[in-house]
């Protein structure tokens, strides 16, 4: 297991590099100056010569991208040409934020992705089956960020019960489990969680009802062994691949809740995102994303070494 | 020979005359829901072609004093919008850039990674490595971060949004067209094709593209829901389409001002890109049983 677990870490090292490099050349690939947003229309070509050696521009490419990685590995991502701050204050202060709504989000849809697919499984053809596939399907066709604004529309301006925008009372930013911040919660996760859902429901359902009409099951059956315990052989075979795609799930949540964090004025990644976006904030920019494609490439191991652990053959393999 | 046997041996005759791809069509003309599907969409994407001859109100010219009329206004059956448009009109057509940047991307990535997914899985080798590994970096990233950091650091617009688009959509075809053909190479009638004489090029577009373009296509369509949804997702956030061109996800964008005043109307273009994602996705899984013949 342990050899399993260093032969993963060690094959993610080249991942992470290019991962950096990526993120790295974003900032190449974008038009015009990246300094154009600090710099006033009027600035003298020596004050821009002046600011490009200062965020060190002026040097070759490969060197900017060595200097950019190792001060990154020390955790300084550069500073946002908008506000002037350390990246790597802004991009923490916003994450926490991020994970969590991404984490209520993946509990919900999870949840509810699971139940759903061992019903139809179970209750196949019937109308228990018609109903939670249409309930599915709709769920991955769905374009969330228009959910979120009609969850809006119905629950804080028709019904007024919930909070439209924000994370906590009179805009606070500091977070507490209670019901006066969680109500900011509820619409953004629910949101969220609609299209793991559909998926987790569509993998369980086709993985369950294979594995229901296999060999083994009926054996098990045969010998009189009762139905909670045959569920128990059943979902212990769907783990693995459940597991594998809910934790592409939970990191699609990551890195994509930037639409729905958009129209809910939620302060974490993809709010920082999107003003970096449109102030062209470049270093912020690249910073935020190197920080959640890490956070992804963690995930993925993490779900690898998870499914290790709950299926033997994958280790020895 | 009695009459029964002719007939089978005419159907047989007749199924082999019209080939794989006419019986997949009639069993999916037999699948209501299919039908159902490809007639909605092709209603819509009929009305965004033939918009400009329907005799529709101007989508660009609005009026300040009829701003946000509510659904079912005299003259306005779906009311206006937040600089007094038609929303029908605009609705309408908005199917014309909203399918155009739904579908152009998916076509786009099918093309390049069928081709560079087949050289890969045939060739074999350093060339696998080379177009596998350069693939597998992209999946490091979530398609939607990659989308929107391609786009942000290009800059809005269309073209970007496509290209990004474009980008996000290769790895995946890349990877499920390599698959198929390294399963498809092995196969005795490659080996009798080499036998014969043939060159790699021959092979990969005479014997080995045609066994897997099939699945490659299905698998392809099934991206159009995404694409469909990220584009529109992309102009919502100011990153695509610019105002006043009207686009679902860009309407729904300048529309979010309006949901205190007229909620309904507000979130029409929404339920549009909802109605035609969820119509190529019911398509796609219709095809999908539709081409395995065993069933």
């Amino acid at each position: 297991m342990l050899i399993y677990v260093v032969k993963r870490l060690v094959l993610m090292l080249p991942v992470v590099l290019c991962v950096a490099l990526v993120c790295f050349l974003l900032v190449h690939i974008a038009p015009g100056d990246p300094l154009i947003a600090v710099l006033p229309p009027d600035a003298s070509a020596e004050l821009a010569e002046q600011m490009k050696h200062v965020y060190g521009f002026d040097r070759p490419l490969p060197v900017q991208f060595g200097l950019w990685a190792w001060h990154a590995l020390q955790g300084n991502l550069g500073t946002s040409i908008a506000t002037g701050r350390p990246v790597a204050e802004e991009v923490s202060r916003a994450v926490g934020n991020t994970v969590m709504l991404a984490a209520v989000a993946a509990t919900i849809g999870f949840a509810l992705g699971l139940l759903f697919g061992f019903l139809a499984a179970y209750f196949r053809d019937s109308w228990i089956d018609r109903v939670v596939t249409t309930v599915a399907i709709a769920g991955v066709s769905m374009p969330h960020y228009w959910l979120g604004m009609v969850l809006v529309i119905i629950f804080s301006v028709v019904l007024g019960w919930l909070p439209a925008v924000g994370a906590g009372p009179g805009g606070s930013t500091s977070w507490a489990w209670d019901w006066a911040h969680m109500r900011f919660l509820v619409l953004p996760a629910v949101t969220l969680s609609v299209i793991p859902m559909g998926i987790v429901t569509r993998t369980v359902r086709a993985l369950v009802g294979d594995l229901l009409t296999q060999e083994f099951v009926l054996a098990l059956r045969a010998k009189g062994l009762a139905e909670t315990r045959v569920f128990r052989h059943v979902a212990k075979n769907a783990a693995p691949t459940a597991t594998a795609v809910m934790g592409l799930q939970l990191g699609y949540l990551l890195g994509g809740s930037i639409l729905v964090e958009t129209v809910f004025s939620w302060p974490g990644t993809g709010l920082l995102l999107n003003s970096a976006i449109f102030q062209r904030d470049l270093p912020l920019l690249q910073g935020t994303i190197l920080v959640l494609a890490l956070f992804f490439v963690v995930l993925n191991l993490a779900v690898d070494v998870l499914q290790a652990v709950i299926d033997p053959r994958i280790r020895r393999s | 020979m009695t009459v029964a046997a002719n007939d089978i041996v005419a159907v047989a005759r007749a199924d082999k005359a019209r080939g794989y791809w006419s019986l997949v069509g009639r069993r999916l003309a037999r699948d209501r829901v299919s039908t159902a599907c490809a007639l909605v969409i092709a209603l819509i994407a009929l009305g965004a072609v033939l918009a400009p001859w329907l005799g529709l109100a101007d989508p660009y010219q609005g009026s300040m004093i009829r701003r946000l009329r509510p659904i079912g206004t005299a003259g306005y059956p779906l009311g206006t919008d937040e600089l007094g448009r038609d929303m029908l009109t605009r609705l309408i057509y908005g199917g014309r850039l909203s399918l155009m940047i739904g579908l152009t991307p998916v076509a786009l990535a099918f093309v390049i990674g069928t081709t560079l997914g087949v050289i890969a899985g045939y060739l074999g080798g350093l060339v696998n490595q080379a177009i596998m590994r350069t693939v597998d970096v992209f999946y490091a990233f979530p398609s939607v971060l990659l989308a929107i950091a391609i786009s942000g650091a290009l800059g809005a617009g269309i073209v970007n949004s496509l290209l990004s688009l474009t980008i996000v959509f290769i790895p995946p075809i890349v990877r499920v067209a390599e698959s198929v053909t390294t399963s498809v190479r092995t196969l005795d009638f490659v080996d009798a094709a080499r036998a014969s004489g043939a060159g790699p090029l021959t092979i990969m577009r005479v014997h080995v593209l045609g066994n897997v373009l099939g699945p490659i296509f299905v698998y392809a369509t099934s991206l159009i829901s995404v694409c469909m949804i990220l584009a529109s997702g992309l102009s919502f956030l100011g990153l695509g389409t610019k105002p006043p061109e009207p686009e679902w996800g860009l309407m729904l964008n300048t529309l979010r001002t309006a949901i205190y005043l007229n909620p309904w109307v507000a979130a029409l273009p929404g339920a549009m890109i909802f109605v035609v994602s969820i119509g190529f996705n019911l398509l796609s899984d219709g095809l999908r049983s539709a081409m395995d013949v065993r069933s």
